[in-house]
């Protein structure tokens, strides 16, 4: 039984090991199309047919580059910090249902490595872990760009994650449960029964802060794009600069699934329309994610503090409070 | 079996975090380390069931005591070696003496521990979680809310000392006021 479970689990974290980094790899193909057509250009054309291979070749490109490892860094601090953004990631994947349980040869299959009855703390858990990663890598690079946007990437991590930590905490309230699968089960019954219409102001504050948690646009502190610096990573090359990347883009990817699941009825009964119905959730909100960056500059430093501390904080307090006194 | 397997690996990778952490001469090092180590206490959390425990661990130590180091951290240079003070020998003699009866205290614990009985006793069907707040809203009420109140005395405190002129920042001034503040010599933040 213990041995059953034990290779079951192992078979689980490879496939979603290697589904997301061929997503992430995709992700990037995605994101250059749909900016290349809000730009009015055609993106990725040459290597293949839609320039689909574009990503077999950006991979070729990035493991067969020299990985240079500069004078003066903390070379091992150097070297695992890249490491850290990546496996964060995907240990924040362990907690999230993909899909409902299936039945696959007559085994029944449940689509979540650890069922954990306090999956939405793990995943907010890990993900400021993540914040290592651009941390570590600023700080050991011996770089003041690479210096400067770690400072800057941190406070958004942890600055944000507050307004995180409380937009969910209304929604935890009425489902009584931190496990997503009982955030699920809660919204089961079609669309009217779905969170967002009774917690529509925690789903807004959620979705605004998943920004600033995945470091995207409007909050894309962490590259220094005004100073046309890449940020922690400007010391990077080849596939550790590669891995900083493949963390971002699976982190959106589970953010994504998180949000629906989370507020907009995850995957229903169950059932295989269900099912489809979350990928197609998910996948809204990752072109949102790329529809943001097209549609809108980022904000200025000071600006975004404000935005935290100044307004999405207080919001969220005031929704736990109302939440509160009106489920009493 | 895996437990035993999971419980030796996650303590032998403690304690070879916490060992570089208080060697090493290398900022960086002891904080990676640190920060480390505290992710590898959670395990025996969740080894014992106690996931709510083992997720907070993450949260608190990881994700915010460690992130303010790394905050204070900003302000060295990180890159280059600290040089340490040799201070007096015996410190250190004591302070290994004192560990030494510490660990025989401890692995000589369960013998007094036979007789202990719980008073609040586990109760079926509820999870770790409730488990949690049960214990905190009834027998630690006191000890929990004079913690908030901590809390809140610290955070007024903390807005107060680093609330002073907040209200002007550079970043949205014009050149010509930023020249009549330095002539009369008012710090304004950047």
């Amino acid at each position: 039984m213990e041995t059953a479970y034990l290779i079951e689990t192992v078979i689980k974290i490879v496939v979603i090991l290697l589904i997301f980094s061929a997503l992430a790899g995709i992700g990037t193909y995605f994101e250059r199309k749909i900016l290349a057509f809000m730009q009015r250009r055609l993106g990725p054309m040459n290597v293949g047919p839609f320039g689909l291979l574009q990503v077999a070749a950006d991979g070729i490109k990035l493991f067969t580059k020299e990985d240079i490892i500069p004078t003066n860094v903390v070379a091992n601090v150097f070297k695992i910090a890249p490491v850290i953004t990546a496996a964060t990631a995907f240990m924040a994947a362990a907690a999230i249902p993909f899909l409902p349980s299936f039945t696959l040869f007559g085994y029944e299959v449940h689509p979540i490595v650890a069922d954990i009855n306090i999956g939405i703390l793990y995943i907010l858990g890990i993900m400021g872990v993540g914040l290592y990663g651009p941390l570590l890598g600023g700080m050991a690079s011996a770089n003041k760009f690479s210096l400067l946007s770690a400072a800057r990437g941190a406070a958004v991590f942890i600055s944000y994650e507050v307004v995180t930590g409380l937009s969910i905490l209304a929604p935890i309230m009425m489902v009584g449960s931190l496990s997503l699968i009982d955030f699920n089960n809660y919204q089961s019954g079609g669309i009217t029964s779905w969170l967002v219409w009774s917690q529509p102001v925690a789903f807004v504050l959620f979705w605004i802060a998943a920004f600033a948690e995945t470091g995207r646009t409007p909050f894309h502190l962490i590259a220094n794009d005004h100073e046309i610096i890449d940020g922690f990573g400007t010391e990077y090359s080849g596939m550790r600069w590669g891995l900083f990347f493949i963390g971002e883009y699976a982190n959106m990817f589970f953010i994504s699934f998180v949000i629906p699941l989370l507020f907009l009825g995850g995957y229903g009964d169950g059932s295989f329309l269900g099912a489809i119905g979350l990928l197609a959730k998910v996948a809204f909100f990752f072109f949102f994610f790329l529809w943001t960056r097209a549609a809108w500059p980022d904000i200025r430093p000071d600006q975004l503090m404000w935005l935290c501390w100044k307004v999405l904080m207080p919001i969220a307090v005031l929704n736990i409070l109302i939440t509160a006194i009106v489920m009493m | 079996m895996f437990e035993a397997i999971a419980f030796y690996l996650f303590a032998f990778l403690t304690i070879v975090m916490f060992y570089i952490t208080v060697t090493t001469s290398q900022a960086l090092y002891a904080l990676t380390a640190l920060a480390a180590g505290m992710i590898f206490i959670s395990a025996f959390f969740f080894i014992l069931g106690a996931d709510f425990l083992g997720a907070v661990q993450i949260v608190v130590y990881s994700g915010a005591v460690m992130a303010l180091y790394a905050f204070g951290m900003m302000f060295f240079d990180t890159t280059r070696e600290v040089k340490e003070k040799q201070g007096n020998k015996y410190i250190v003699v004591g302070l290994s003496a004192l560990s030494a009866i510490l660990v025989v205290a401890i692995f000589a614990a369960p013998m007094v521990s036979e007789n202990i009985t719980a008073i609040y006793p586990v109760v079926d069907g509820i999870g770790n979680t409730q488990a949690v707040g049960m214990v905190l809203f009834t027998k630690y009420l006191v000890p929990f809310e004079v913690a908030a109140i901590m809390l809140l005395v610290a955070m007024i405190a903390g807005i107060v000392l680093a609330g002073k002129k907040m209200d002007r920042s550079l970043t949205t001034m014009e050149e010509d006021e930023i020249k009549t503040l330095r002539e009369k010599n008012i710090k304004v933040h950047s």
